[in-house]
């Protein structure tokens, strides 16, 4: 098949995040040749960033605690949007997962009793999260690489993939190419699993990295499958803001939850004046009932600081304006004054040595100045949620890339426990998917017996030619324009135009300019040649993150209120008739449309778990 | 406040290259990774460089910072003097692959090389019990985010190619230290890091423990340790039972 380096697996995993390696761990299991392929270097995907925790009702410091809690909170959390199904899961099965995490090395933070340490995180009705210090995600991603490497499964590192082959209807595997050589790859497959993670990069002030693209909805969109959620974007409420080069950088929510309090210019701890309607029966309404909650949960009802992030995030952006805010326009996020240096050191390390080393504020003397940061992503594609399954045969995908699961709003702690659960559940689909289909590389033939069965997907020549063609395009073009601009353009207008509140008229607007935008990147222009050329991958990438920001700004502007991520500025409150829709995007003829979808019935018996009872 | 920065970054690829010369804006408070961007975006869109997290987490931005090895997105600019150019060099214990872009392989091989977690008989399932103060040394050395800085300043390897197929150097001699000291792991590395990875060729002259952005004290608590433990095995088989037992005489 022409002259590009070619693979043939049963399941390729597109992402070494926690939900990438955690499905491949699962597909290798199930006796499926499996190879993994990620745009960095085995180790520093998103995961590895994350610091609070992973949310599990395992009841180590609460034996109330149990995943009907877990899930009652998750879905109260998103507003009530979620997937009831993959609430559900995901509370079940979350604790599970953690201990396999222990089983294959990961040292977590103990209790006294030598179990499992839990922290308490925004939404969370009981101290739920597993960490370790404030790097959880470093332990996640570390054991979940050391098992990959010591089950000996296939890893294609700084590898990216442009675009999804299909045969027929069906999936027959991806092309990519080595950002090292900048040459060209195939990978024949049955089933293709997604995992590449968020969006955020297409905001000026996010806690997202370069691959941040939206690599995956885009992928998944050009080959056929829908998105659902896409409207919500969670703008994490305490980014740092000062100096300029780490505005957006995440301060770790486990800084509220350890005792940390938000104040404004004025000193005053101004959450109080924000509880809505929706949290009130369960939210402290007095300083003191909230500082008792600390120590005592039985008794007492959580500081409106641990609000989901949402909430918070709002009021941090409505304290702002006000002109209430902090010298470098946030606001004082003050734990020195609540807990010793010593208990911060210990607990929020990583904390403590970044606004250290990036702002050279001592945390445990001074409050910190934080605003809000473009964090998640709780659309993403529309899954079975069992299997993970997309609308398409053969296309998985699983963690932050997946919608539905978090609803309108994602808790915090709710994705490294997502990531687990719903990435060894669609590795266990997918390898059994491919088992199915014999053909392309089938365990144990090797990629001779690529082709060799009958019912086994495969590429079209075409189709390569075409997404090499796609690929070199920014070689073709001279004295076009540069990416590393338009990119700024994009990431100003998602940011000023679709950021946490929106109107019908900025959104229109922004449209407009993703719309000029789309055509100004068909003539781009990059210098120098094909090995490890960062303008020319950005000039590859943009094609993902406008049309991803489309889907938002479309699926958004037909969204007609406010609920979790999505706030209107025209639609002010929450809608009884949209409370039960979802927004569905799809590309037809290459254009993005949307439509309405009824939300999936939610059995009456886990209906009666969401009514509140303190 | 916004001023010019003199740079001069090391342009080229593995057939031979140069310092190149280039002046950006920068504004206080911004860190070299910043420059560097800023160079990317004006006038060197092809310019080779890794980075992710740009908060000291991924450990991707790794270069050697007027010889120095260390991470890009921690190095402030405030820390040097204004009128001098800062000069930034790829690793130079790998082998370049285009400007400031290495190959790490070997990092990656030397860590397929490591026997995996292996939990004890007595403990065989998870979830375990684990007193906190008994995970905690080996959670030191789980801070580590593969920046491989101590990796690129041993000398042991720096210099010598030939040293490199049998020395995993200081990032996996506390990769094996936080086995062995995993409160419920049954295997026993020690031989096999004396004898085939090269413990023996390190001479403890703590350059790692310098230049580890996450304060590990590699040296200290990992490979003077471990030394002492492979003494132990080689030589005193009942002082080694007696410890085992939790007795440390
Ligand atoms: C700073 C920070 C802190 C966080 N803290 C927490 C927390 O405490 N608790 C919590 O639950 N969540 C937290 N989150 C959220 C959580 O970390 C992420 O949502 C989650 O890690 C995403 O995991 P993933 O496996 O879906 O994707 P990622 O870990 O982002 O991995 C995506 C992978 O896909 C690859 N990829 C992408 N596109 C392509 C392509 N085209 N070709 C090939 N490969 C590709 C990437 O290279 C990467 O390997 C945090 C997020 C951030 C940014
Ligand atoms: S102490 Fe040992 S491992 Fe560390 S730099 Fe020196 S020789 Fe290398
Ligand atoms: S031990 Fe320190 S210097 Fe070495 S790779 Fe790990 S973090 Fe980097
Ligand atoms: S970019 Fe992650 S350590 Fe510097």
């Amino acid at each position: 098949m022409t002259d590009h380096e070619h693979h043939a697996y049963d399941v390729v995993v597109i992402g070494a995040g926690g939900a990438g390696l955690r499905a491949a761990i699962a597909a290798h299991e199930a006796g499926a040749r499996t190879a993994v392929i990620c745009k960095s270097l085995l180790g520093k995907a998103h995961t590895v960033m994350a610091e609070g925790g992973i949310a599990a009702a395992m009841g180590n410091l609460y034996s109330e605690d149990n995943w009907k809690v877990h899930f009652r909170d998750t879905m109260r959390g998103g507003k009530l949007l979620n997937h009831w199904r993959m609430a559900e899961i995901h509370a079940q099965e979350a604790p599970e997962r953690v201990w396999e995490l222990e089983q294959w090395g990961a040292l977590f933070d103990r209790t006294a009793e030598g179990l499992i340490s839990q922290r308490d995180f925004g939404g969370h009705r009981y101290a739920r999260l597993a960490h370790v210090g404030d790097r959880t995600g470093l332990e996640m991603i570390r054991t979940l690489q050391q098992r990959t490497v010591s089950l000996g499964i296939d890893v294609f590192m700084e590898c990216t993939v442009t675009d999804l082959l299909k045969d027929g209807d069906r999936i027959a595997g991806a092309f990519g190419y080595w950002r090292e050589s900048g040459r060209f790859v195939v990978f024949e497959a049955p089933a293709v699993i997604l995992a590449t993670g968020g969006i955020g990069k297409s905001w000026q002030v996010t806690s997202n990295s370069w691959e941040y693209t939206g690599d995956g909805h885009a992928l998944a969109l050009r080959a056929g499958a829908t998105l659902v959620n896409m409207e919500f974007v969670q703008f994490h409420p305490t980014g740092m803001v000062w100096p300029p080069s780490v505005r957006g950088i995440l301060v770790t929510e486990s800084v509220r939850g350890d005792g940390g309090v938000l104040r404004n210019s004025e000193g005053k701890r101004f959450m109080f004046d924000y509880i809505p309607e929706f949290f009130k029966a369960e939210t402290a309404d007095t300083e003191a009932e909230a500082d008792r909650w600390y120590e005592d949960k039985r008794n007492n009802r959580r500081p409106p600081e641990l609000l989901p992030r949402d909430e918070v995030a709002r009021a941090i952006n409505s304290e702002i304006k006000a002109g209430r805010g902090s010298p470098h326009g946030g606001v004082f996020l003050d734990i020195a004054s609540r807990r010793s240096a010593e208990y911060i050191q210990k607990r929020l390390p990583s904390m403590y040595h970044q606004f250290m080393e990036l702002a050279e504020v001592d945390i445990t003397a001074d409050p910190m100045e934080v605003g809000p940061t473009c964090h998640y992503v709780m659309g993403g594609v529309e899954v079975d949620p069992d299997t993970g399954s997309s609308l398409v045969e053969g296309l998985f995908a699983a963690g932050e890339v997946a919608g539905g699961m978090h609803g309108s709003n994602r808790l915090g702690g709710n994705s490294l426990g997502d990531l687990l659960v719903f990435g060894k559940r669609a590795g266990e689909h997918a390898a059994a998917l491919a088992a199915g289909s014999a053909g392309a590389g089938s365990a144990g033939a090797g990629s001779a017996g690529a082709g060799s069965a009958g019912t086994a997907p495969k590429p079209q020549e075409e189709d390569l030619a075409a997404a090499g063609r796609r690929a070199l395009a920014p070689f073709e073009t001279e004295g076009g324009e540069n990416p590393y601009s338009l990119h700024q353009t994009l990431q100003a207008t998602m940011q000023d135009l679709v950021g946490i509140i929106r109107t019908e008229a900025e959104m229109q607007k922004a449209l407009d300019t993703i719309g000029e935008l789309a055509q100004r990147i068909e003539h781009l222009s990059v210098e120098g040649h094909r090995q490890y050329n960062p303008g020319w991958h950005l000039a590859i990438d943009l094609r993902n993150m406008l049309l991803v920001s489309e889907a938002v700004a479309r699926a958004a502007l037909e969204r007609k209120e406010s609920r979790g991520g999505h706030t209107r500025d025209d639609y002010p409150t929450t809608d009884d008739w949209w409370a039960k829709r979802n927004v569905i995007v799809a590309l037809e003829g290459g254009a993005v449309t949307i439509r309405q979808q009824p939300l999936p019935v939610m059995p009456p018996e886990l209906a009666k778990l969401l009514e509140v009872s303190q | 406040m916004t001023y010019d920065l003199k740079l001069r970054v090391w342009r080229g690829d593995a057939s031979g290259g140069a310092l190149r010369d280039y002046t950006v804006p920068v504004d206080d408070g911004e860190v070299v990774l910043d420059a560097v961007h800023h160079l990317q975006a004006r006038e060197a869109g092809d310019m080779a460089v890794r980075w992710n997290c740009k908060a000291g987490k991924c450990g991707s931005c790794s270069a050697e910072i007027n010889g120095r090895p260390r991470l890009m997105c921690l190095a402030r600019l405030s820390t040097f003097e204004r009128d001098e150019p800062i000069t930034i060099t790829p690793l130079r214990t790998f082998p370049v692959v285009k400007d400031l872009v290495t190959d790490v392989g070997f990092n990656y091989r030397k860590a397929a090389e490591v026997p995996a977690f292996s939990p004890s008989a007595a403990q065989p399932q998870a979830p375990f019990k684990m007193a906190q103060i008994d995970v905690e040394r080996s959670q030191e050395f789980r801070k580590c985010i593969e920046c491989f800085l101590c990796q690129d300043t041993c000398h042991v390897i720096r210099d010598h190619e030939d040293n490199k197929a049998a020395f995993s150097g200081p990032r996996f001699f506390i990769r094996y230290a936080e086995l062995e000291m995993h409160p419920n792991d049954d295997g026993d590395r020690r031989q096999l890091v004396q004898q085939e990875r090269g413990l023996g060729l390190c001479n403890i002259t703590k350059c790692c423990s310098e230049v580890c952005p996450e304060h590990i004290k590699i040296t200290d608590n990992g490979i003077i340790p471990m030394k002492e433990r492979v003494a132990d095995v080689r030589y005193d088989p009942v002082r080694f039972f007696r410890r085992r037992q939790g007795n440390p005489s």
